[in-house]
């Protein structure tokens, strides 16, 4: 379970997360809704670590994430996190982008990475790929690989930062789907997105960040079907 | 009796030993100059303000004075406080320290190449900072700056030339002893030319071979 408590986060003199509170629970897919510059993709960088927080508290199963004691490359693992940009390796083929991890972090033999990594490119649909060079595809099958190489690492939690938004309208499908294969297999998640219908249709809970506030929570029909909030109603009228 | 005697198979030996001199010397300079480099072009691209301050002095004045007076200069130090050293250990160290100087730049901008981004991913993936710069920054990093390394590994080569002027017997050094006796010296200069350009003029085309490869 994945616990925010109170969080704030600023840059400087602007406050991007003016106390945030949302629980996750294992199995529950969430999705972060809101304009530019709310604050969605900088939660997922105080969830991952990759940025400090100013103010609150994240635990994930318990483990404080900011607290000086607490290994951030063990915790890392637990988290897997997807970016809008798939940031490939590009010296690596397909497969070794993905079997790189296992076997640098978790010690894995070359044997038993490989064969972790070609279960998760096969199952994102990219088995037939595994001995090409990322540079060389298009980028859904990229965000794919990034996909893939995430969940080689078998983690508990995928944090996805908007991963359809870089894409050219025709690949987003793909890489929906794939998110799609996931929420099937019980995977535990937080999209940030701008895909409304999207996060309709696979969400447990969907939030609405407001300048740095959830403004409205709820299930997607309570959200995105029958807001309450004015400002909920603003941004839904634009978007959709 | 001929002062002079015109050179003959006998000094193909002594030329092989000038030949195998300067690849020696070149190798080793360019071996130290790569590690160093290296070591210190990471430092450069990932150093605070100060490092790069303190570094960068030191490599501009090696880079801005000319070698032979960094070579006579610091031979002559070394002699005048005591301890004469050989000129092959004297010219392995400065030739080593002028590549080096060199190489910090080729390094240091193949390590800000590597996008922050590509970092950030496998430092989300659990891998730790010295397991992202092993793994990630520096193959990628290396890669874009092998056609640069070529060209300075190239210049050190032809540089190599200068340590005669402190009496390491290197290729120009057996040259310029065979002119003195033969008085042949358009020949063994063209000799001596032609030599350098074989090494080099591959090498060269490799470096653009693989920098057409990797704009592709």
């Amino acid at each position: 379970m994945i616990e925010i408590k109170g969080v704030h986060k600023s840059f400087g003199d602007l406050e991007v997360l003016k106390g945030i509170d949302l629980d996750v629970k294992k199995g529950e897919v969430v999705s972060i809704i809101g304009a530019s510059g709310s604050g969605k993709s900088t939660l997922l960088y105080c969830i991952n670590a990759i940025e400090a927080i100013n103010g609150g508290k994240i635990l994930v199963d318990g483990v404080d994430v900011h607290d000086k004691n607490t290994d951030k490359n063990q915790l890392r693992q637990n988290l897997g996190m997807v970016f809008q940009q798939w940031n490939s390796f590009p010296h690596l083929t397909v497969l070794e982008n993905a079997a790189l991890a296992p076997q640098v972090v978790k010690g894995y033999s070359k044997e038993k990475a490989e064969e972790i990594a070609t279960k998760e490119l096969t199952h994102v649909g990219l088995g037939d790929k595994l001995h090409e060079y990322p540079t060389k595809m298009s980028g859904g099958q990229q965000q794919r690989l990034a996909i893939a190489r995430a969940l080689a690492m078998d983690p508990p939690y995928m944090l996805f930062d908007e991963v359809t938004s870089a894409l050219d309208p025709e690949l987003v499908g793909e890489v929906l789907d794939t998110l799609r294969l996931l929420r099937d297999d019980g995977m535990t998640m937080i999209c940030v997105t701008h895909e409304i219908a999207f996060a309709k249709e696979v969400s447990d809970k969907v939030a609405f960040f407001h300048k740095g506030l959830i403004e409205e929570m709820g299930t997607p029909q309570q959200v995105l079907e029958n807001p309450q909030k004015e400002r909920t109603k603003q941004f839904l009228s634009k978007v959709l | 009796m001929n002062l002079f005697t015109p050179i003959s198979w006998n000094d193909a030996g002594f030329i092989l030993t000038g030949v195998l001199n300067t690849v020696y010397i070149s190798v080793i300079a360019i071996l130290v100059g790569t590690i160093l480099g290296l070591v210190l072009g990471f430092a450069r691209a990932e150093g605070n303000k100060a490092v790069n301050m303190c570094l960068g002095g030191v490599l501009d004045i090696l880079k801005s004075v000319p070698l032979i007076i960094q070579l006579i200069l610091f031979s002559t130090f070394i002699g005048a406080m005591g301890y004469p050293l050989d000129p092959f250990v004297a010219g392995s160290i400065i030739l080593s320290l002028y590549t080096m100087a060199f190489m910090v730049e080729v390094f240091r901008s193949g390590f800000d190449n590597v996008p922050h981004a590509t970092k950030k991913a496998a430092r989300s993936l659990g891998m730790s900072y010295w397991q992202t710069v092993r793994h990630i920054s520096i193959p990628i990093g290396m890669r874009s700056v092998l056609p640069s390394w070529i060209g300075v590994g190239l210049s050190v080569i032809k540089d190599s030339a200068l340590v005669s002027v402190i009496g390491y017997m290197e290729l120009l050094r057996t040259a310029e002893q065979l002119i003195s006796r033969s008085q042949q010296a358009v020949m063994i200069l063209v000799g001596v030319g032609l030599f350098y350009f074989l090494i080099s003029y591959p090498l060269s085309l490799y470096g653009k071979y693989i920098e057409r490869k990797m704009t592709r």
